[in-house]
């Protein structure tokens, strides 16, 4: 591999450079992006200005709006995780529960979670449990799907060696079938927590009345576009960040399978 | 001579009118044919023939793994119903639990049977002087050449003791050098516990230097060809290869096989 060195900032130094340009040589219609340094200003005063009746009606509560949503991904992450894992498993080793089971999450996973948004307020109303719903759907799907085929990508002969060893049903799916599966089930969740992020500000657009989704669409509707890219900004880098946690994770869990690439 | 436990009555394993006939994709494919074969207690058996000729689903049948269509498998006395630890294997590729240790690989069997640690610590210990992987017992597959993958998978199926040691062309994937040094170990290990093996394999001077019996397959679907007593005196060491009486018995072996070469060309 060549090594990096500082090249990564490049394209975006110049992207930012492009965007800084484009606002104040005007080559696109004044009034309606803001320029790079107003949005920085405007994200910093909102981040660390001081709260209550200042000037801008966002200053200092960044925060406060950036726990509500990573919360909400947080559970609704858990969640989906904690029925994801188990019913891939099950998928993917009983050919029962496959028969079952697979069918349906296969026919419901090409609705996407933005058509869900009126069936959640319905049944679940403006409330966090309709933010959660979504969430938890969204990453549902490919951390069961991948879970369920990392369990069936099981090497046969490592199967055989484990029966032959002594080694009966719950033993295989706990040594044997569950470690095979596990790089499968991080690029499961990797996948999963993107999507958690797509639900969450897709949500608070429209279902509930806080966090970054909600700041995005009120700040959209009074015109400050400044704070719209800023919370664009914040979303990415809040994605970013849990991504880089679960890579670390599956790191620290598939120490073996590090070995064997660089083996 | 090592002293040899006189024949028990009941055989380590046995085949009798055996067919094993797989259905791939609507073709049907008769890969053994009527095979009577038997493995007496302590015997060191080896099967050699040519490629696809059914020994790897003979063997397999012997495992547990596969059932035969015809004709009834049994080791140790009862039929056999499926895998088990009193029989076995070791694979032409290693298949070693990539996200376990050495050490938890050979303890996978003990541990799964809920053997007690102070019963086969050392036991494990022993082990792994023997296949010469003290101080690698923390190291994972990925970190281990060839040669020492497949001795880890000779390790973790003898901490079992199993009454019949299955081995598929286990050195069929290492090159000549490394070869030759897990021969004397198996031969080792035979001294040792006069371990009942079936020893499947390519290679004619390999079975000759470690087999108690050669068993020469036809070409698919396989039967046994012709079975010969291997009267070589143990124990045996590599410098065997060159008496006369082992490349007398090589002269008969290459024969037979080209024999066989020779009518399934015809065919
Ligand atoms: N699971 C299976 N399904 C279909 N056909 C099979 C299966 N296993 C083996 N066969 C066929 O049965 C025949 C015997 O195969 P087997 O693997 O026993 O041969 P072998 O003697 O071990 O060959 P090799 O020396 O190459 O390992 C081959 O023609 C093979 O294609
Ligand atoms: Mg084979």
């Amino acid at each position: 591999m060549p090594r990096r060195g500082p090249w990564f900032a490049l394209l975006p130094l110049a992207l930012l450079l492009l965007w800084h340009a484009a606002v104040t040589r005007q080559w696109v219609a004044p009034g309606i992006i803001p320029a790079p340094a107003q949005v920085a200003a405007s994200w910093s005063t909102w981040i660390v200005g001081p709260p209550g009746k200042s000037l801008s009606p966002y200053s200092g509560t960044w925060l406060a709006n950036v726990l509500h949503s990573s919360r909400r991904v947080c559970e609704g992450f858990l969640i989906a995780a904690g029925v994801g894992i188990p019913l891939g498993l099950m998928i993917g080793w009983n050919r029962l529960a496959s028969t079952l089971v697979d069918p349906s999450i296969q026919l419901l996973r090409p609705v996407p979670i933005t058509a869900w948004l009126p069936f959640s307020i319905a049944v679940f109303g403006i409330y966090d449990a309709g933010a959660l719903f979504l969430i938890g759907l969204g990453a549902f799907y490919p951390i069961v799907v991948n879970t369920t085929h990392g369990v069936r990508d099981t090497n046969l002969l490592l199967l055989r060696a484990a029966r032959m060893l002594g080694a009966g049903e719950t033993t295989i799916l706990r040594k044997v079938v569950f470690p095979s599966a596990l790089p499968s089930i991080f690029t499961g969740l990797r996948l999963g927590v993107g999507v958690a992020w797509t639900a969450v500000i897709v949500a608070e657009m429209i279902a509930v009345k806080s966090g970054l989704g909600y700041v995005l669409w009120d700040a959209y509707y009074v015109g400050r576009m400044d704070i719209c890219v800023a919370t664009m900004f914040s979303v990415g880098l809040l994605g970013f960040v849990s991504d880089r946690i679960i890579l670390g994770a599956g790191h620290l869990f598939l120490r073996w399978r590090v070995l064997e690439a660089h083996g | 001579m090592a002293e040899r436990p006189r024949a028990a009555p009941r055989l380590a394993a046995e085949l009798r009118d055996v067919w094993k006939e797989f259905v791939k994709g609507g073709r049907r494919v008769e890969a053994v044919r009527a095979i009577d074969f038997a493995v007496a207690p302590n015997e060191f058996a080896a099967i050699l023939g040519p490629s696809g000729c059914g020994k790897s689903t003979l063997l397999n049948m012997v495992a547990g793994f596969d059932r035969p269509t015809r004709g009834q498998v049994w080791a140790n006395g009862a039929p056999v119903e499926g895998p088990d630890p009193s029989r076995a294997v070791v694979f032409q590729e290693p298949a070693l639990f990539p996200w376990y240790t050495v050490l938890d690989n050979i303890t996978f069997g003990p541990k799964t049977r809920r053997v007690p640690p102070e019963v086969y610590r050392p036991r494990v210990d022993a082990l792994l002087a023997q296949v010469g992987l003290e101080g690698f017992a923390s190291h994972y597959p990925a970190e281990l050449s060839g040669g020492m993958k497949q001795r880890v998978g000779i390790a973790r199926v003898l901490v079992m003791e199993p009454e019949v040691l299955l081995m598929d062309e286990p050195f069929g994937s290492l090159d000549a050098q490394t070869r030759l040094v897990m021969q004397e170990l198996l031969l080792d290990v035979w001294e040792r516990r006069h371990q009942t093996v079936l020893f499947v394999t390519h290679d004619v001077e390999e079975a000759l230097l470690l087999a108690d019996s050669v068993s020469v397959m036809t070409a698919r679907p396989g039967r046994i060809k012709k079975r010969i007593t291997v009267e070589l005196p143990r124990p045996r060491a590599l410098d065997l290869t060159t008496s006369p009486l082992f490349n007398e018995l090589k002269r008969e072996v290459l024969a037979l096989i080209r024999e066989e070469r020779l009518r399934a060309a015809a065919e």
